[in-house]
């Protein structure tokens, strides 16, 4: 594990395993996407109390799935920056960040646009969505705090800080429903199972790992960017495929 | 869904469906479509200074 963990924390071999394992992500997801999209739009038949208002679930809940996930991902790639000083491990971190904005933000608007027909409202200030906001400010303001010091290390430092303390946010999130009296619904997906019938729930659990693997693609361009952007002065980079060397890009 | 319009009413939810997965697209497709530039733009310069290096 940590032979493992050292070997990543080299630029040139991060590099070099974001690059090949981007076109296997890439493709990967976009075929589930397109399957899990036909799935839940098209061949998932209507909810009996929500009718075809139900289909957004496809979109919000791996949306909230992601907006989790993205963000323990950054805490515990924070703490790795932070105890054993691999500065790929905050790369990898602030290349995730606005990753898990994005998906955070589209949980809210999606979750808004649901809550409407079902609730009557967009927005009430219950502990679930209340949380998920808070969540969203987290990447906001770890993303300002990374950037805002002239050395880099010591945004990172700030930054890794910020993630450890802020993933307090996510057993906050996600036993929203269970320790206050919310009007959001309790988890669509457990671990024990789920009570979704399977026509309805295979496209989610598609949707789900596309997110994902979605997800890696796009971290693993945004951390060859990343990583060309604080190793610009290395030599490594000048003999990068692409770069100096015959061919490459941005795959 | 027998139907484009079916299919497009959503059921009578189409004002609440369809902008959810649009904004979910533009967001969710925007950042990839970001992340790419940036890596473009990253290389692009990483291979000027490779040939300011070589001159």
């Amino acid at each position: 594990m940590f032979t493992w963990l050292h070997k990543m924390g080299s630029p040139p071999v991060l590099y070099r395993v974001a690059e090949r394992a981007a076109p296997w992500f890439k493709w990967t997801s976009l075929v589930l996407l397109a399957a899990g999209l036909v799935g839940g739009l098209i061949l998932a038949p209507p909810d009996y109390q929500q009718g075809d208002g139900f289909r957004i679930i496809y979109l919000h809940v791996p949306s909230a799935w992601m907006s989790l996930f993205v963000f323990a991902l950054m805490a515990v790639a924070s703490a790795v920056g932070l105890i054993w000083r691999l500065r790929m491990a905050h790369a990898v971190a602030a290349a995730a960040a606005p990753l898990g904005a994005g998906f955070t933000l589209v949980t809210l608007v999606a979750g808004s646009l649901w809550g409407k027909p079902m609730w009557g409202t967009y927005w009430v200030w219950d502990a679930r969505l209340t949380s998920e906001l808070i969540l969203l400010f987290l990447y906001l303001g770890f993303t300002a705090v990374v950037n805002a010091f002239p050395d880099q290390r010591t945004g990172d430092r700030a930054g890794a800080i910020l993630a450890i303390v802020g993933a307090v946010d996510l057993p906050i999130i996600h036993f929203s429903v269970k320790w206050w009296t919310t009007l959001h619904q309790g988890s669509s997906l457990k671990l024990s199972g789920s009570n979704i019938a399977g026509s309805m729930l295979w496209p989610l659990l598609v949707m789900v790992v596309a997110f994902t693997l979605y997800f890696f693609w796009i971290l693993s361009l945004r951390v060859r960017t990343e990583i060309l952007r604080r190793e610009r002065r290395a030599s490594w980079v000048l003999s990068l495929q692409g770069v100096g060397g015959a061919r490459g890009g941005a795959r | 869904m027998h139907s484009w319009h079916e299919f497009l009413d959503m059921g009578g939810y189409a004002v609440y469906v369809w902008p959810a997965y649009a904004v979910g697209f533009v967001v969710i497709a925007g950042s990839g479509w970001n992340a790419r530039r940036g890596l473009q733009q990253a290389l692009r310069r990483a291979r000027r200074r490779a040939q300011e290096v070589k001159r």
